[in-house]
């Protein structure tokens, strides 16, 4: 029952919030996360104690064709569930203090996006997965198109378009695999334990289903809806969808794709790793050429996850690891810097980089967290980006080195265009622009300390995390091994 | 029987209510008439006539089996929330609403033989009746260019499918010596088949196929689409859409058993020029019937694949499909007939702002258009994914493949009105909606969800 609990309550909070009103809709929302958050630790607890027992959902929904309701977690879904109920409360605290219009359908949208990204996550029936899938593309698409900038109507259309073609074509997949599967359903244990889908039929099977998460993700060339996106929507919206709905589609890697067609991932997967360094190198080039803060942002985040994708790619033990570790990473620190974004467009009215500076000597509290939220993506020692990026160099290393020491041009490139970004906004001279910039208030300062706060835990002691990831990794990659 | 019966019954009270005067009650009594009708044939559903249970009633001419009586009840249903939206189409037309009436009692009556014909004289019967109340209606508003432009052309090209469909129910009668279903399936069985056989079955086919207005037997649809009552619109992308599917699929699975791999590559050309051509022309359109019409015509592009896979046992699917795509086109039509009325605009800008106006409604339509892109959880992603599922079951994976590309593109054309109403600013009018269409929208929305979240008794319904 606890994932049923887990699951409903924030769709019970975002109807609540929806008929709250305006007024009370922030607060609401804000309660019912934390809420969410605490039912997520007792969750935890339990789940080191008990395991995965306590959680399994079995109950049948369609009897033909064959679909249950099929829930239930193993240490990957819980750090994924444990990602989404930390950054979500994170996001709605963020829009505190920001005007809202109509706020109660604002915040709505954002519990019922946490709705669906939660049962994307616990979901172990193909079709039940890809019904959630597909649910979490509505709020974002209504977020963005409601509240977002000039040119959301074109953008976001894109968005829905390519994502939606991408899932479709998984759809497919997964119909051919319900009638390869001699019981006939979508259940992941036998889905991904079939042996009679040949190697050529996995060959074609692979684009399908990884066309689908690498538009999602997104990996070069399937990028091009992701920079307008998150430069138009809402700050939320992109907090949203950089912080837990691109995890989405590294987490349906390890789930829905190696285990499934690991005889087309042994086929493709050095040509989707390949994609993925290319991409690493290219956002970040990009991004260094960037005069906007906001599509900076989202190439470094770009180039972010084409290294963690290429991690679930190298098929060993530490890439998958730094994957796990570095989804959780990625989150934090790509919601802390959109947000210190947001607080700097909020102020000053600009995202242009050249129209900013010298912002350190008027908001001291803000430079310091803004510091330390740049530090961790960039992948200081201590920090939490540190381990993951580590693991996943060493992953990827040990699959070839060549590929590691492009990919391994992250760590200069990162640093360039993150350090850049902070001197050309925080240092020097303030200009008209910033000279009236004011420090942090009381609600930014707990989302940014908090932010800081997980950097250092996380960054100093990652074992609760690889430890809770491990057993499911270990299980994946076998099932991944088997041609 | 029953139910053919009472409701031609029907058909005739309502032209004597003109006699009697009772103009008022007329719409009240024909929802209560079809109610009544509905229970008949839902009491029917455990006694059924079969080929294989009991003796075909009529002279072998038409045969009420679980098929039939599934897809009379969806029309009849269909014919109820359209009959609901009538009382306030028509409440300045009172001079001849029970003619209006009677005619579209008759086309139900219409639909129900195509559903249950085992004789293809039955067939063409059926055929007929609905299409000449079709055409009436389209061409009802006499002092209107487009409407008699709408069913002059609907009638001209009509004449010519029935020609088509005469021709071709001879030449099988040159073949195989008989009308009847099981002669026929004698004939097909028996060793040498004469060409005239395979002839005939090819235009038949194609008279349905400008039933269904497939490409490339699709022109016709748009203009009477556009030019007719948004009524009749309705009626025609409903009703008479889903009683020329369950005539294909009858026709094709008890009477031309074994003839599919014959007719397969055709289907599977039209299915995919149906397709390509319907969403290519539909992303243009500016006016929202036009674009409704194409819309339609990609519709039948994916109900052709439930008749292309008919080897899998089909029926379900095809019957899930019409159910969410019938409901969700009368909701959509319930508020867009409303929108119509009170912008006096027919173009998609009468929707832009409907979501400050009337939140309510807007978010209505979205959901009714979602559904009819197969976004899941409504009731249009199952019917897409059964149609999928069955064809990927029977080898057809690239036609799926092309098909969820098309689905794709289907959400641009559907998506701009959903943009218009959410993003564009509102004018001054007033969007008034009567009660009647906030009944029938409500009822379809509920519908569409519920449908979507518990799909399974829908889908065992024919299994």
């Amino acid at each position: 029952m606890m994932t049923i609990y887990i699951l409903l309550l924030p769709l019970l909070a975002s109807l609540i919030a929806l008929a709250a009103g305006n007024k009370f809709a922030s607060r609401l929302a804000l309660f019912f996360s934390a809420a969410e958050l605490l039912l997520t630790v007792y969750a935890y607890i339990i789940f080191t104690k008990e395991g995965y027992a306590p959680f399994a959902i079995q109950h049948a929904w369609i009897s033909s064709p064959s679909i249950s309701i099929n829930m239930g977690v193993d240490g990957l879904s819980l750090l994924m569930v444990i990602l989404t109920n930390l950054i979500s409360p994170l996001i709605i605290l963020s829009a505190f203090n920001r005007n809202i219009e109509n706020a109660s359908r604002y915040f709505a949208l954002i519990l019922f996006m946490q709705f669906a990204m939660l049962g994307v996550f616990i979901s172990f029936d193909g079709l039940l997965y890809y019904i959630f899938w597909e649910l979490a593309l509505i709020p974002i698409y209504f977020i963005a198109l409601n509240w977002g900038g000039k040119n959301r109507v074109a953008v976001t259309l894109k968005f829905f378009i390519y994502t939606l073609a991408g899932s479709l074509l998984m759809l497919v997949g997964f119909i051919y695999l319900y009638w390869k599967n001699p019981n006939h359903t979508f259940n992941w244990h036998e889905l991904s334990a079939l042996t009679n889908v040949c190697s050529c039929d996995q060959s074609w099977l692979f684009w399908l289903i990884f066309i689908a998460f690498a538009i999602k993700i997104p990996i070069v060339p399937f990028h091009t809806w992701q920079a307008d996106t998150y430069s138009e929507s809402p700050t939320q919206g992109t907090m949203l969808l950089s912080g837990i709905m691109l995890k989405m589609g590294i987490y349906s890697l390890f789930r829905w794709l190696l285990p499934i067609v690991p005889a087309g991932v042994a086929q493709w997967g050095p040509l989707a790793l390949t994609l993925c360094i290319i991409g690493v190198v290219y956002a970040s080039v990009i991004a260094i050429m960037q005069g906007d803060l906001k599509r900076l942002l989202a190439y470094s985040s770009l180039s972010h996850v084409g290294l963690i994708a290429a991690g679930v790619f190298v098929l060993n033990s530490s890439g998958m690891q730094g994957a796990a570790v570095q989804m959780l990473a990625h989150a934090i620190n790509v919601v802390g810097l959109f947000y210190c974004a947001d607080i700097i467009i909020n102020r000053t009215g600009t995202s242009n980089l050249y129209l900013l500076g010298g912002i350190r000597n008027v908001a001291p509290r803000f430079n310091t967290l803004f510091m330390i939220v740049v530090l961790g993506s960039v992948a200081l020692p201590l920090t939490n980006a540190f381990i993951g990026e580590f693991l996943l160099l060493f992953g990827v290393y040990t699959y070839n080195t060549w590929l590691a020491v492009f990919a391994g041009l992250t760590i200069i490139l990162g640093a360039v265009y993150m350090l850049r970004m902070f001197q050309i906004t925080m240092l020097g001279n303030t200009s008209e622009h910033t000279a009236q910039f004011n420090d942090l208030s009381i609600n930014e300062s707990i989302v940014l300390g908090t932010i800081a706060i997980l950097i250092f835990v996380t960054g100093i002691y990652p074992k609760p995390i690889i430890e809770l990831v491990q057993p499911t990794l270990e299980v994946i990659l076998n099932k991944a091994l088997i041609k | 029987m029953s139910t053919l019966l009472y409701t031609s019954l029907l058909g005739l009270c309502c032209m004597l209510a003109e006699v009697l005067n009772l103009r008022k009650l007329l719409v009240p009594l024909v929802i209560i008439g079809l109610s009544f009708i509905f229970w008949v044939n839902f009491q029917e559903w455990n006694t059924p006539s079969d080929l294989t249970i009991g003796p075909v009633s009529l002279a072998n001419m038409v045969m009420f089996d679980h098929f039939s009586i599934a897809f009379s009840g969806l029309a009849i249903i269909i014919a109820i929330l359209l009959f609901i939206l009538s009382a306030n189409y028509y409440s300045n037309e009172e001079k001849n609403l029970s003619d209006y009436l009677s005619i579209l009692i008759f086309a139900l009556v219409g639909a129900l033989v195509m559903f249950s014909f085992a004789n293809l004289a039955m067939l063409f019967l059926g055929i007929e009746i609905l299409s000449i109340s079709i055409y009436i209606m389209a061409g009802s508003r006499r002092f209107d260019k487009r409407s008699n432009e709408s069913g002059f052309k609907y009638f001209l090209m009509g004449a010519f499918a029935s020609g088509f469909l005469l021709f071709g129910i001879a030449l099988v009668y040159g073949a195989a010596g008989s009308f009847e279903f099981s002669k026929i399936t004698q004939y097909l069985n028996s060793s040498d088949i004469h060409p005239m056989f395979h002839t005939g079955v090819l235009l038949i086919l194609f008279a349905l196929l400008f039933k269904v207005s497939a490409v490339p037997f699709h022109f016709w649809s748009p203009d009477v689409y556009e030019g007719a009552p948004v009524l009749i619109t309705a009626f025609m992308s409903t009703l008479v859409k889903v009683a020329a599917f369950g005539a294909i699929y009858r026709l094709f699975n008890t009477a031309f058993v074994g003839i599919i791999p014959f007719t397969e590559p055709i289907l599977y050309a039209v299915i995919i020029a149906t397709l390509f051509v319907s969403n290519a022309i539909a992303l243009q359109q500016q006016n929202v019937k036009r674009m409704l019409a194409y819309s339609g015509i990609s519709h039948a592009g994916y109900m052709l694949i439930a008749i292309l896979s008919m080897i899998n046992k089909t029926d379900d699917a095809l019957y899930f499909y019409s159910v969410s795509y019938a409901i969700a086109t009368i909701g959509l039509f319930a508020l867009v007939i409303s929108t119509f009325k009170s912008n006096m605009s027919e173009q998609f800008e009468a929707f832009n702002g409907l979501s400050k106006k009337n939140p309510f409604a807007a978010a209505a339509i979205t959901i009714f258009l979602l559904s009819m892109a197969g976004i899941p959880p409504l009731a249009g992603f199952f019917g897409k994914y059964n149609l999928f599922s069955e064809a990927v079951s029977a080898g057809y994976i690239n036609l799926v493949i092309i098909a969820v590309i098309n689905s794709a593109i289907s959400i641009y054309y559907y998506f701009k009105m959903i943009l218009a109403m959410y993003t564009k600013p509102a004018d001054e009018k007033p969007l008034v909606i009567t009660g009647s269409y906030w009944t029938v929208a409500v009822i379809c929305l509920l519908l569409t969800i519920i449908i979507g979240v518990v799909p399974d008794s829908l889908m065992q319904l024919l299994r």
